[in-house]
């Protein structure tokens, strides 16, 4: 093999480039995940946490399609309470701070979702 | 092959940093818009579709184009274009390569361009446009290096390219009939609204995409040592006359139809590009300029003395090029739109963002050209 | 020659079917109007050839009757409307015409009506305020063009937006014939350093999304508001003053179809084919 030294140290810087977020999280001590604030007077939900935790994007973007384009706008009903189905006028009603909620765990996931480019953020309550 | 792009003189070297200069200056343009939107253009509410828009247009018929190549070399048999056929097909892969350019600038939401995919839309003609567009760089992508890598290898093109290289034919059609149905097909908008859009940008297309091929065959015989030859170069000199031809008869019937039915409709947008409406005249010199030497070029093409020289062939050719592309790549487009369907003036100046980025596609485009004709020309003068 | 006659023949045929297949093979494409030119008998089709006159109604078509007189007569009415329609909607406003962003808006009678050659000026006629807004065509071309279904018709005859989907590609602007869609050619959001939007003189609405950059927007006919049983707002500010009548008009029983046939109307630019849903009394 030729150039062996020179590849394999290559080799290595590579990987070692390659695996920076792991080190870099060993070396500052990784972050821990966040607790979304969860509405102390509100014990239900649309869907049973574990969903919601999972694909509450999926049911937003179904809500959006059934709102916008069918036309389906009736509200949910669980347990005898109306939910509407909105972001900005069914969720946040409960939910009511962002920056608790929402972008405590998308800034730890690294998702930036632009619902708030258009739709109008809550009043931050708490 | 590719290894061949990576050899070259000192000229080549420096004609390649020079692009890549442009491309970072109009992608640094482009990073301003994206940020800001795209209200840092000249585009406005009346005028929504600009300098981007009528680019990918003219390009279009550009790449379409190079089919007056292909045609007569597989169909007809046509020996003389055998060494510049794939002169076309390489031009054809970089002008579609600036289309997809020039429409990914112009969209307001690019981050979003695959929901024409996700949500197809046979009704809409950008969803058929999409699709042509594409499959004709396909095509001209596999066809171009398939020939040429056999012609590499000195062995005959695998069979299987024929039928690929028969329907790039009626593709290269599609294409600029498909992109014409953009405009064609649209109520409210007289100037597009007329069945002969499709011939006059076929027309168009057919003597712009040669004209250029011309004067790129002259310049590789100045600066790459490879000569198309005189025949190649006399018919494609033949080629542009009749296609130019048939363009300016095509415009002239859009007179007729215009000012003889004195349909205010028709004959505003005519006011407006040639001779100016209501005091409005800012694309009237430009448009002018494009009628006169376009058809000066045209007759001059007509004489047979004139044609034998290479020089003036060049002069020709670029002259119709540049006609070509200011009726078609900026008059076209901006005539849809002014004056708007309520009658009111409003004219149309493109931002320099806008221009700035304009000139990356375009280097973009050349530079894709570079390579891919550095890489032909390279292995035509090796077999020869 | 007789192989070379076959062949021919053979040919031609093929021609022909490819011809005959392919334009109707289009049509179905442009559905809607292969079901429509299909559905109807003779009586119908007769009765179609006028520029103005409407296919077999099919479901709701919501639409607007515009009373020119009351508007422009009621001091101030015009302006409360557009004022009413834009704080519902968070329609921003950029303060030049090149970024103008509109819903309902005002044009004089030359140019709502480019086509209606008028010798002597109509004193009257010419000083009346015309309220624009998109027409929410049955036949809206500006959903033919759209390449991804971010505009489409929906069951009450509303030509929606969907802001999620739209790519920004302003075909649907090239298509409408009416001027009725804006593009947000900068964002609306804008702040100033003190956190104050630019373009929003008044709080939003917390009940309606504003646009981001790079989407096209229009007049959705407060499809939410009418999903709750209200009126739309532009309807709602004109009060009982009876300017704006609003209801299905494929409803031979509703208000807005009495109107209708009671009255003589016209709508913009009906060559185009798009068979407008905004009617205006003179």
């Amino acid at each position: 093999m030729y150039d062996s030294g020179k590849v394999i140290t290559g080799l290595a810087i590579f990987v070692a480039i390659i695996c920076f977020p792991l080190w870099y999280n060993v070396i500052n001590g990784a972050e821990r995940i966040p607790i979304p604030l969860m509405p102390k007077d509100q014990k239900k939900c649309v869907a049973p946490s574990d969903y919601m935790r999972k694909s509450h994007m999926v049911l937003l973007n179904d809500w959006r399609d059934e709102v916008v384009r069918t036309g389906e706008r009736e509200f949910q009903v669980i347990d005898g309470k109306k939910y509407e189905k909105s972001l900005q006028n069914g969720c946040m009603n409960c939910h009511q701070s962002r920056e608790k909620f929402c972008t405590s765990c998308h800034t730890y996931a690294a998702v930036t979702p632009y619902c708030w480019d258009c739709h109008v953020e809550p009043k931050e309550m708490n | 092959m590719l290894e061949k792009a990576l050899s070259g003189k000192s000229g080549y070297w420096a004609w390649i940093l020079f692009l890549l200069g442009m491309i970072s200056i109009g992608g640094l343009f482009y990073v301003y818009q994206y940020i800001n939107g795209l209200g840092v253009t000249g585009m406005s509410r009346d005028v929504s579709w600009g300098l981007y828009i009528g680019q990918f247009t003219f390009m279009v018929g550009v790449a379409a184009g190079g089919v007056m190549l292909v045609l007569p070399y597989y169909i007809h048999d046509y020996k003389a274009f055998g060494k510049i056929t794939i002169l076309g097909e390489f031009m054809a892969i970089a002008a579609i390569a600036m289309c997809i350019m020039f429409i990914t600038a112009d969209l307001g939401q690019p981050l979003r361009i695959l929901n024409v995919i996700l949500h197809p839309t046979p009704n809409s003609m950008l969803f058929w446009d999409m699709l042509v567009l594409n499959g004709y760089l396909f095509l001209n992508v596999i066809i171009g290096w398939v020939v040429l890598n056999s012609e590499y290898k000195d062995v005959p093109p695998p069979k299987w390219t024929k039928p690929l290289i028969y329907l790039s034919i009626p593709f290269a059609v599609g294409i600029h009939t498909v992109t014409a149905f953009l405009y064609c097909g649209l109520p409210g908008r007289h100037y597009w609204l007329t069945a002969i859009l499709a011939p006059r940008f076929l027309a168009s297309a057919f003597a712009a995409g040669p004209s250029l091929l011309l004067l790129i065959a002259l310049l590789l015989k100045r600066v790459a040592n490879f000569d198309a030859g005189d025949k190649a170069i006399q018919k494609l000199g033949t080629i542009i006359t009749y296609a130019a031809l048939l363009n300016f008869f095509f415009l002239g019937l859009e007179f007729f139809v215009g000012y003889y039915s004195q349909l205010p409709g028709h004959m505003h947008t005519l006011d407006y590009l040639f001779f100016g409406l209501h005091g409005y005249d800012n694309l009237v010199a430009p448009m002018q300029f494009s009628v006169f030497i376009g058809m000066t070029a045209t007759i001059l093409m007509l004489f047979p003395q004139f044609k034998k020289s290479h020089r003036n062939l060049a002069i020709a050719a670029g002259m119709i090029f540049t006609s070509l592309f200011i009726d078609k790549g900026v008059g076209l487009v901006l005539g849809g739109f002014v004056p708007n369907p309520f009658e009111r003036v409003t004219e149309y100046y493109p931002t320099v963002p806008e221009i700035a980025i304009v000139l990356a596609v375009w280097s973009a485009g050349a530079l894709i050209l570079t390579v891919l004709y550095k890489i032909a020309v390279t292995v035509k003068n090796q077999n020869a | 020659m007789d192989v070379k006659r076959r062949k021919f023949l053979k040919i031609a045929g093929l021609s022909a079917v490819a011809g005959v297949a392919a334009p109707s093979a289009f049509n179905m494409l442009l559905k809607g109007d292969a079901v429509a030119s299909s559905g109807g008998g003779h009586a119908e089709k007769t009765e179609n050839t006028g520029h103005a006159a409407k296919a077999e109604p099919k479901g709701i078509q919501y639409g607007l009757v515009i009373d020119v007189k009351k508007i422009t007569h009621t001091k101030g009415l015009a302006e409360k409307c557009i004022d009413a329609c834009h704080t519902e909607h968070n329609v921003p406003d950029f303060g030049n015409p090149k970024d103008e962003i509109k819903w309902l808006w005002v044009d004089d009678y030359e140019h709502s009506f480019p086509e209606h050659s008028h010798h002597q000026k109509n004193d009257a006629l010419h000083e009346m305020q015309f309220m624009l807004l998109c027409n929410h065509c049955e036949k809206p071309s500006c959903v033919r063009a759209c390449p991804t279904k971010a505009t489409f018709k929906n069951k009450d005859g509303i030509v929606m937006m969907d802001y999620h989907r739209c790519i920004g590609c302003r075909f649907c602007m090239a298509a409408c014939p009416y001027g009725a869609r804006s593009f947000n050619w900068r964002n609306p959001r804008e702040q100033y350093a003190n956190g104050n939007f630019k373009f929003y003189k008044k709080p939003l609405n917390p009940e309606f999304p504003t646009r981001m950059r790079g989407v096209v927007e229009k007049c959705n006919f407060c499809a939410k508001r009418l999903s709750k049983g209200m009126m739309p707002s532009c309807v709602e500010a004109c009060g009982n003053t009876g300017a704006m009548v609003f209801g299905d008009i494929n409803d031979p029983k509703s208000e807005i179809s009495k109107v209708l046939r009671e009255n003589y109307t016209i709508q913009r630019k009906p060559a185009s084919g798009t068979y407008p849903s905004v009617f205006y009394i003179i």
